[in-house]
């Protein structure tokens, strides 16, 4: 619009812009998604870094088919499908067989994204859709665990990795023994405490030495990455306070009720994929509300579910499930909670 | 579409429920049926046959009490002529397999509220001669029970890794157990509405590159 030239120069406002566009924040929630997947493979050897990259490839994959479907520009560039398969991964057990991780992959992007218009307007989280897929199509898979630390995890690859296409997993017993982990069931600490009222260390579930998901097990990194993305500016922090604070408490009432049956709600805040999912899963912008007071609720929401599944339901762990319902309430709690126009009057009734 | 005598080619009714008028992937009736039932292909054959055998026999005899039935109770009239089916099938289905009987649960008494009968007897049998409304009904049934074999064969063989009961895959197979569940039930009829309707738009772009100044 401004003719070079002229004394006087006129345009319409932005004047001032910033470098921040959908992917340089997407970029850096890469960055903080990283390092957990890190530890995860350092911890849970090549079988893990072989999942993370193959659920990471089929979500890009599909991205880019569904777009060319869709007669859509690609929109591989802004780096949505990339955090997808990362987070994809982080929540899978490190012996899945890839092609089941690349099943949750096509799904997460296909049916959890792009039916919905693609990014943006997604009304779950991905990442959960392709979870939450496979933990129905596969049950018996999806709940194969191996121990973390294993000795022989960067000489060899956990028998169940390479299963064929549409083939049952070979059995990990043998590797598991030879492990030589003791004491190892193959369960999580989560499914220990619920089926066999067996504890875990707090310090282990802390520092992350423990089995489960690639990405759930430490705690600790979460909780840092999870600082750096607030300090960016890019998580809204009161989606993972509320969802912990909340799950803390509820889960404190019933240790409060009954100590000897229910689990200590320090074990509550640092087993299975409660901090996995309060920081990466829940905060996820598209599918959260957006007003502050929904936010809160919608974090309560979220942990309290958790808690009442954990405790109460037949399943070791119900994150996934409950952001999941968090992400369906997200339309009815924005609307609820729409803030009062100055000048507006008081609605009597909604 | 009034009765229009037998003049008029009846090839067109038949097929129409075949293919382009499909109760399932076009017309998106008989929801229920075709979510529940179809995990199995043996249990959608089932199930398709039973409606059908409904579907015809109703249609035949609405038709032929269509000048008797007064227009006001004539809904009431085509539930208690289509229930009436409904149990002749019912008792039918436990003569001949007790075991697809019990399969098939309740769907089987539910024939009755399957809205594509009342709404071929309601939209067609009550306006066309008898050979004209079996002929629509047999078209309607057989594309319904192609429709549920469709489900069905798609659901059985990645949720059980087989195809009316045989093994296809081998043991080494590793069922996908959502497949028979529910969600699956969903997720493959989105698949193949998603078929059709690829289908049906290709189908309309050639019409219309064939006759581009064709005006109706």
């Amino acid at each position: 619009m401004t003719a070079h030239g002229s004394i006087l120069e006129l345009q319409v406002s932005p004047h001032l812009h910033t470098k921040v566009n959908v992917s340089s924040i997407m970029l850096h929630v890469v960055y903080s998604i990283v390092p957990v997947c890190l530890f995860g493979v350092y911890q849970f050897g090549w079988s893990a870094l072989a999942l993370i990259v193959t659920t990471t490839l089929s979500c890009l994959l599909t991205e880019r088919v569904v777009c060319w479907a869709a007669g859509k520009p690609s929109t591989l560039g802004d780096c949505s499908a990339l955090i997808t398969g990362l987070l994809l991964a982080l929540t899978l057990p490190p012996g899945l067989p890839l092609w089941m991780g690349a099943v949750g992959g096509v799904v997460s992007i296909a049916l959890g994204k792009a039916l919905f218009g693609g990014i943006g307007f997604n009304l779950f989280n991905p990442a959960l859709v392709g979870r939450a897929f496979l933990q129905a199509a596969f049950p018996v898979a999806i709940t194969t665990w191996t121990p973390a630390g294993a000795p022989q995890r960067f000489t060899s690859f956990v028998p169940s990795t390479f299963a064929w296409p549409f083939s049952r997993p070979a059995s990990v017993d043998a590797w598991i023994a030879a492990a030589g982990v003791d004491g190892f069931t193959g369960a999580t600490p989560l499914s220990l405490q619920k089926f066999s009222h067996i504890g875990t260390d707090i310090g282990d579930l802390f520092l992350g030495t423990t089995a489960g998901s690639i990405g759930e097990t430490s705690a600790l990194l979460i909780l840092v990455c999870g600082i750096f993305l607030i300090w960016q500016g890019l998580m809204d922090w009161r989606i993972p306070t509320a969802v912990l604070g909340t799950a803390f408490i509820t889960s404190l009432a019933f240790y409060v009720l009954n100590p000897g049956i229910y689990p200590s709600p320090a074990f509550m805040m640092f087993s299975g994929g409660l901090m996995l999912g309060a920081i990466f899963m829940a905060t996820d912008m598209v599918g959260s509300p957006v007003t502050p007071l929904g936010v809160w609720i919608y974090g309560a929401v979220i942990g309290l579910v958790t808690v009442v599944i954990r405790l109460k339901g037949g399943l070791p762990d119900g994150v996934m499930y409950a952001i999941l319902l968090g992400n369906a309430l997200t339309p009815l709690i924005d609307q609820w909670t729409q803030p009062r126009i100055f000048g507006q009057r008081k609605k009597q009734h909604v | 579409m009034t009765a229009t005598g037998m003049s008029e080619s009846i090839w067109p009714v038949y097929t129409r429920g075949l293919w382009r008028e499909n109760p399932v992937f076009v017309m998106q009736l008989g929801m229920c049926p075709t979510l529940a039932v179809s995990n199995s292909v043996i249990n959608s054959l089932s199930m398709g046959l039973a409606t059908l055998a409904v579907l015809v026999a109703s249609s035949a005899l609405v038709s032929l009490m269509r000048n008797v039935i007064p227009k006001q109770v004539r809904i009431a009239t085509y539930i208690v002529i289509i229930a009436t089916f409904v149990t002749v099938v019912d008792y039918a289905l436990q003569a001949i397999s007790l075991d697809i009987h019990k399969a098939l649960g309740a769907f089987i008494q539910l024939i009755v509220v399957n809205c594509i009968i009342l709404g071929r007897a309601e939209a067609f049998a009550s306006k066309n001669s008898v050979v004209r409304a079996i002929t629509d009904a047999a078209g309607m049934g057989l594309g319904f029970t192609f429709a549920l074999i469709c489900l069905g064969a798609v659901r059985e063989l990645l949720g059980n890794g087989s195809l009316l009961g045989f093994d296809v895959f081998g043991p080494q197979f590793e069922p996908w157990a959502i497949m028979i569940l529910p969600p699956g039930g969903f997720f493959v009829l989105g698949a193949w509405l998603l078929v059709f309707a690829w289908f049906k738009e290709r189908s309309a772009r050639t019409a219309a590159r064939k006759e581009p100044s064709h005006a109706g």
